[in-house]
């Protein structure tokens, strides 16, 4: 891989003082300095160790041994070099002291040094108050973050770095985390977005995770230094920095050395240190191996024969083939298109396979298939005719478009149907994909329950791609390497940032690729019952299970959930195709004799023209993808709502949703007041007591001033004072509100702090969640902007009437307000309010009415008081009126059901009408619940079980869909019209026992 | 201003669980999570001489945080895990006869998650040892079928170990890193914790101004070095705060790295929560007889607190604990006393009355995700770097799967920095 060796003149010169070495062990490289005592840098080398930390450091040394030999002040540093200096006595510097020193060394009129390194991102302000900064342990945004995005756009980092010099647009991507950016990118892949332009966006979310998650609140400005590896090397992150940072070409940095920064820093620490003869450095590296503070466990496979036994057995439920070759009568044809691979799939009417194609989309799924499909109508030579076609997956819309197939069919389905195939009694049934895990309980042939992994517990097939590639080898072998470890690594279950993590420091520990291997299979599989289905035991999971996916092809992956779970289940050998396969299935069934199917010719001249823009339909602004194919016919993606496509949109007759955005800020009646300018900022607390602070402000004659409405953007605003990266997405929205009210001059911002929300009487305690209540004192201590005057944030407790007309007097003493004023424009405030809430109830009962009368499925959309926002809630009521569904809030129907008495305590108000909401559903036929959770919300945490428990209880499907900043609304729809299907099934299953 | 709600039937979601019955006093086994291993440990022995067969939690290993992870919801609070994770491995170990064992949990009754861990726990065991009663030991009127009985006077006896397991972790903390003979500060501890537990059996428990002279003494006598070492404060979420199960052995960690450990009072938050709730008198007007306990309470125990203080002082040999109201003037710089979910406005507190009483190197240790950390810890920061320049913080997440590696590297940065401003004599 990259080797960098640069050897300066002057080698081999006995000097009487000891040179001074540094040693930088990274999480994926090694830089080993060699500097006199100067300052002079004579030697430095930059190594990929490939987890062979020990060794590659060993090697580096002797080469230093045969160019220079004699004595050295050695330090070493780097994340990964602790363990290594605690084992072999070698003097051991924290990294960003290391960088520090360098840089006074080197760089005295520095003001700030961004260094981005293989999984750390830190951040040292020089000037103006010394402060160094590191990346939290659940931050993505780093080199590692960008080989995994390499990884899943198929190209290597150089080749990424030359695609965003050439981009034309920036797309907003989460990079908090790989997973979630990832979550956005899929999609963008799927639209076929451009490389260039993704490249170039996979850059700009390094950037601005630096500059929000680390900066937080202090802006980095002066001259500013750019260190470590991926800074020197990829220029298109670098211009993304500097056009970010807003830098002039004199102070933006970029130092000859900057991927051996660290390491030369080590070195001039090392000047106290006592000198070592190189030969003992050399010695005590050596001896230095790996102690056993690993967690290990059992191998996978004792010997060959246990493997083979197993392989044996699974070998059983192989489909048979047909020859195309030779074969002669009809086919259906299934497409899975997946978020990472496209798989296809050409059955015979007696179900055996006359052709499978599984590959990687490559991002570009289309070409695949219609490659294919031009493959099998050659090879066939006209002997076979296909009957019939279904796509599904995340790129079903696409597809379909795209081959004119006869049918779509939801994932979920398809794999259900493709498994009953396997065990027509199966009760289970998980398939861990690239990018996703799915699970589903199956009961009286009908899919039950639905899992899917969120966001945040993926780790899934890529994950160990990813991984292999950063061990220099490719995925099959990797894998096949953990099969017979003596001691897999045990490396927790959950995200893959930590599991990168977790693997750096057993790697630190010295286990060995086969253990790392090997650990790995089995932590994908603990995230997948532990997390995503969240089994108590393995009991849970049902008695006939069939796995599928692509991951389960892995033996050792497969090994692990056997073991996991104690059972023997059924992989059959198209694991990695079942989603094709049940399509096909599905075209079998479903075909009425003749296919819509594009034929020979026609895919002769088969082209698409790709067009990205914004769609100015609605405020949403979309960024909308049009594909243009040969034959004039176009397919739109990226859309929210069907107006981006071109179409009318769906009635939002039927949608409280639509109905509260619209009714909410009517409730400013839009006084001009002569006291002055008051800004509510919408959101969090806000979107419930909207109304009483409206009335109450304007009843005292204040101009009441709403803070912009919600998007990406104004996110961006306030991002940079954003103090915990991991609150939940409304809060630090929350940020921007503030920011556009600040800029829109009010004399003040009014959010008052409640740890108690309004008494419903239907719960033992009454409280706000705590970030809802404090909220305010993260704002003022974080907004730099914000002070005593142009900030009032009273604590109150509206159920104390009396105190909380005097607390409001004293919060606004600067405007003179009566007791008496006050307290009637309080009234006026909770008339609004009351008003506003029986409206939104009325509408509720309307809209019960009208899909009552249209024959509509209900869908109960619950969630908080701020969900109604739609950068939040990211148009999911949109998409369910679009899928034929009327959709009611919580609070539209919390009020008509019964009291409830939970398992858990029930303190929080909002919460408390999550489970009178649950209640409601479950006594009304025509009802569904969906719950919106904001990701990173530890309450729900709680009520997500807990609602759940009084859906299934009532033996009604419980679904939950979690919602963060990531944009994807593929991932939703799949699982609202998996949601349907079974709701249809069951529909069928109960008119049938009839 | 109240909403009119009209009668409502009560639909009963509840599942069983068993309750606790006063004669399982006699027959069963309580087990009680390693969470402050200083005061629980203190605690075990008093209510063994109350008559309960208790037993203080000690396993650490790996499958503790497996059986947390395989029973507890992914995204609950880390603090929940370890301790279900503690009960399940404990209870499967094979030591104890299920059917005659009862956990206990504490509860505070605020609005954070925390005051679910009682039906979390529940849930969790509901799984695999469904007989066994989950006792919450609290003072707010929850879980009535569930308390653990507190008489006024076990109350009190409680106060007393508190007070007394501070005082013998606040000098501990001052004497191990610089004992000259290797373990004396050790022998010292178990000498106080049998002169603390002798005085429960045989009466005289409630001369706490003796006993503290007495265990100040004990420490004072061992030989200490004079060099100077970073002193580095312990602040955050209680659980993680003084669990060594969570928090990777902090403690153990920072004396490894020359430092002395600074972890603030138990008793400061017991002080808290008794002031959180005068507080919601003051803060809205609430009158009750509950509130007007707790400042009879709180008078006390300040009292209390105060001569401690005055005999540390005196003694002139260790820092003194914390004067709780200079807590609370320290909070009113940083934020409001209204945050007061979690551990709120203790956290900045802390911090700020560490930063002024000579500790500026401070980890602020908080379970990854935890909320009221999001304002009262990490949202704090800024403001405590402006009032205190010097002040050094590290915020560390803690978590089933956050690596040691990590943890340390970020503590070590915050180190150096402390060991470069301790050289620069700032």
């Amino acid at each position: 891989m990259r080797q960098k060796t640069f050897v300066a003149a002057g080698q081999k010169t006995a000097g009487t003082m000891a040179k001074l070495m540094g040693i930088d062990v990274g999480s994926t490289t090694v830089k080993v300095t060699v500097v006199e005592q100067d300052g002079t840098v004579l030697y430095k080398s930059y190594e990929r160790h490939f987890a062979q930390v020990r060794e590659t450091v060993l090697r580096e040394l002797n080469k230093i041994k045969e160019q220079f030999g004699g004595d050295f002040c050695a330090s070493i540093t780097g994340s990964a070099g602790l363990g290594l200096s605690q084992r072999s006595g070698i003097n051991f510097v924290q990294e960003v002291q290391a960088a520090f020193v360098a840089i006074r060394r080197f760089y005295p009129d520095a003001d700030a040094a961004v260094e981005l390194g293989g999984e750390d991102a830190k951040i040292i302000f020089v000037t103006g108050g010394t402060e160094q900064r590191m990346n939290g342990s659940c931050a993505g945004g780093t080199g590692a973050f960008i080989d995994q995005m390499a990884t899943l756009l198929n190209i290597s980092v150089q080749e990424m770095d030359e695609y965003a010099l050439r981009a034309e647009k920036i797309y907003p991507i989460a990079s908090r985390c790989g997973v979630f950016a990832k979550s956005d990118i899929q999609p963008l892949i799927n639209q076929g977005a451009t490389k260039e332009d993704i490249s170039a966006s996979i850059f700009q979310a390094v950037v601005d995770q630096t500059v929000s998650g680390l900066a937080q609140g202090r802006r980095i400005k002066g001259k500013v230094l750019f260190l470590g590896g991926p800074l020197y090397f990829l220029k298109g992150l670098r211009q993304a920095f500097v056009r970010t940072l807003r830098l002039s070409e004199e102070n933006a940095v970029f130092p000859e050395d900057a991927p051996c920064f660290m390491s030369i820093g080590a070195a001039l620490h090392s000047a106290g240190v006592h000198p070592m003869n190189i030969e003992e450095i050399c010695d005590r590296i050596e001896k230095a191996e790996g102690n056993d503070e690993v967690v290990t466990g059992e191998p996978l496979f004792r010997d060959k024969e246990e493997y083979a036994a197993f392989v044996k057995r699974h070998r059983a439920t192989d489909l048979t083939f047909a020859d195309i070759a030779t074969y002669e009568g009809d086919a259906y044809l299934g497409i899975d298109s997946g978020s990472t691979t496209t798989k296809l799939i050409l059955i015979t009417p007696d179900c055996r396979i006359l052709y499978s194609h599984y590959q990687s989309n490559n991002g570009q799924p289309v070409d695949i298939i219609v490659e294919k499909l031009k493959e099998i109508y050659k090879i066939s030579a006209g002997r076979i005719t296909i009957k019939g076609s279904a796509v599904t997956g995340y790129g079903e819309d696409l597809i379909k478009a795209a081959i004119k197939a006869d049918f779509g069919i939801v994932e979920t389905v398809a794999h259900f149907k493709a498994a009953l195939h396997f065990n027509p009694d199966v009760d289970f049934i998980i398939d861990i994909g690239g990018q996703d895990i799915k699970c589903f309980k199956i009961k009286n042939k009908a899919i039950d329950s639905i899992m899917l992994n969120e966001a945040c517990s993926s780790g899934c097939g890529s994950f160990i791609q990813t991984f292999a590639r950063a061990m220099g080898m490719e995925i099959d072998k990797f894998s096949q390497l953990g099969l017979f470890a003596p001691h897999p690594v045990e490396l927790g279950s959950r995200c893959t940032v930590f599991m990168n993590s977790a693997v750096k420091q057993a790697q630190k520990e010295g286990s060995s690729v086969e253990d790392i291997s090997a650990g790995l299979s089995i932590s994908i599989v603990k995230n997948a019952i532990y997390k995503v289905i969240r089994a108590a035991s393995a009991d849970e999971l049902g008695d006939n299970i069939v796995v599928q996916g692509g991951t389960f092809l892995n033996d050792a992956v497969l090994r692990a959930f056997e073991r996991e779970t104690g059972k023997n289940v059924i992989r059959p050998g198209i694991a990695g195709l079942m989603g094709a396969f049940g399509a096909a299935l599905y075209a079998k069934e479903m075909s009425g004799g003749a296919s819509t199917t594009i034929g020979l010719d026609k895919l002769e001249g088969f082209s698409y023209k790709a067009n990205a823009i914004v769609c100015r339909g609605c405020t949403s602004k979309c960024n909308v993808n049009i594909i243009t194919f040969a034959d004039g016919s176009r397919f739109i993606s990226g859309n929210k709502c069907e107006r981006g496509a071109g179409q009318k949109p769906a009635s939002a007759e039927l949608d409280i949703y639509s109905y509260k955005q619209e009714r909410l800020p009517q409730v400013i009646e839009g006084v001009k007041g002569t006291k002055g300018r008051v800004g509510l900022p919408l959101q969090l607390g806000m979107y419930e007591q909207l109304p009483i602070w409206a009335g109450f402000f304007e009843s005292l004659g204040f101009e009441v001033v709403l803070s912009d409405k919600s998007s990406r953007e104004l996110y961006f605003r306030g991002q940079h004072t954003v103090a915990s990266d991991t609150a939940c997405y409304p809060a630090k929205l929350m940020h921007g509100h503030i920011e556009s009210l600040l800029d829109k001059g009010v004399d003040f911002i009014f959010l008052p702090c409640e740890s108690y929300n309004l008494d419903e009487h239907d719960s033992v305690n009454h409280y706000n969640c705590p970030i809802v209540a404090y909220y305010p004192e993260l704002l003022k201590a974080n907004n730099e902007r914000l002070n005593e005057e142009n900030f009032i944030m009273p604590y109150i407790d509206l159920n104390m009437w009396d105190n909380t007309v005097k607390k409001l007097c004293a919060a606004l003493k600067k405007y003179n307000i009566k007791k008496k004023a006050a307290d009637a424009a309080l009234k006026e405030g909770f008339a609004r309010f009351n008003k506003y809430h029986a409206d939104v109830r009325a509408k509720g009962a309307e809209i019960i009415k009208k899909a009552r009368e249209q024959g509509k499925q209900i869908i109960i959309l619950a969630g908080r008081p701020y969900h109604v926002d739609n950068e939040i809630n990211h148009g999911i009521n949109k998409l369910l009126t679009s899928l034929k569904l009327a959709v009611l809030s919580e609070d539209a129907v919390f009020d008509e059901a019964d009291l409830v008495n939970v398992n858990v305590l029930n303190q929080w108000t909002y919460h408390a009408r999550l489970y009178r909401a649950a209640e409601y559903a479950c006594r009304n036929k025509d009802m569904n619940l969906v719950q919106l959770v904001s990701f990173g919300c530890g309450l729900d945490a709680i009520t997500t079980d807990e609602v759940r428990s009084i859906m299934e209880k009532n033996g009604k499907l419980y679904t939950q869909i979690k919602i963060d900043e990531i944009n994807n609304l593929g991932v939703v729809k799949i699982r609202l019209r998996s949601m349907l299907a079974a709701i249809e099934e069951e529909k069928k299953a109960s008119a049938e026992s009839k | 201003m109240k909403r009119q709600t009209t009668e409502k039937n009560i639909k009963d979601y509840k599942d069983d669980y068993p309750r606790w019955q006063p004669y399982m006093k006699s027959t069963y086994k309580i087990l009680i999570p390693d969470m402050l291993p200083w005061h629980f440990a203190l605690i075990e022995r008093l209510l063994k001489l109350e008559g309960y067969d208790v037993e203080l939690l000690r396993n650490e290993t790996r499958s503790v945080i497996d059986e947390g992870l395989k029973h507890v919801h992914n995204d609950t609070c880390f603090p929940c895990l370890c301790t279900v994770g503690q009960y399940i491995d404990a209870l499967k170990s094979g030591k104890y006869d299920v059917n005659h064992t009862a956990v206990i949990m504490s509860q505070s009754g605020g609005g954070c998650r925390a005051s679910n861990y009682i039906p979390l726990i529940r849930k969790a065991l509901r799984a695999e040892f469904p007989q066994v009663p989950v006792l919450s030991l609290n003072f707010s009127g929850l879980e009535k079928d569930s308390s653990f009985p507190v008489g006024a006077k076990l109350m009190l006896k409680l106060v007393f170990a508190v007070y007394y397991g501070d005082t013998i972790m606040w000098c501990y903390n001052q004497t191990k890193p610089y004992e000259v003979k290797e373990g004396e500060a050790d022998k010292a501890r178990d000498k106080a914790i049998e002169l603390v537990i002798s005085k429960f059996e045989k009466g005289g428990y409630r001369k706490y101004k003796k006993i503290t002279r007495a265990i100040t003494e004990m420490f004072s006598a061992v030989e200490r070095s004079g060099e100077k070492k970073v002193r580095v404060g312990i602040v955050g979420e209680i659980y993680v705060k003084y669990s060594s199960l969570a928090n990777n052995h902090l403690e153990d960690f920072l004396m490894s790295e020359g430092c002395e450990p600074v972890v603030p009072a138990l008793m400061d938050y017991v002080l808290y929560c008794v002031v959180n709730n005068i507080n919601d008198g003051r803060l809205y007007g609430k009158k009750s007889l509950f509130i007007t306990a707790n400042k009879v309470v709180y008078s006390i125990l300040r009292r209390m607190q105060k001569n401690i203080i005055k005999i540390f002082k005196k003694q002139g040999v260790f820092e003194p604990i914390h004067d709780f109201e200079h807590l609370r003037r320290c909070a009113d710089k940083v934020l409001n006393q209204g945050v007061k979910m979690g551990e709120g406005w203790l956290i900045p507190a802390e911090m700020a009355a560490l930063a002024e009483t000579g500790t500026e190197n401070i980890v602020c240790t908080q379970p990854f995700g935890c909320l009221p950390n999001h304002i009262a810890g990490k949202g704090a920061i800024r403001t405590l770097k402006n009032l205190y320049q010097n002040v050094n913080i590290v915020a560390v997440d803690y978590d089933p799967s956050a690596t040691k590696v990590n943890q340390e590297n970020r503590i070590k940065l915050m180190l150096a920095t402390a060991r470069e401003n301790l050289a620069a004599g700032k």
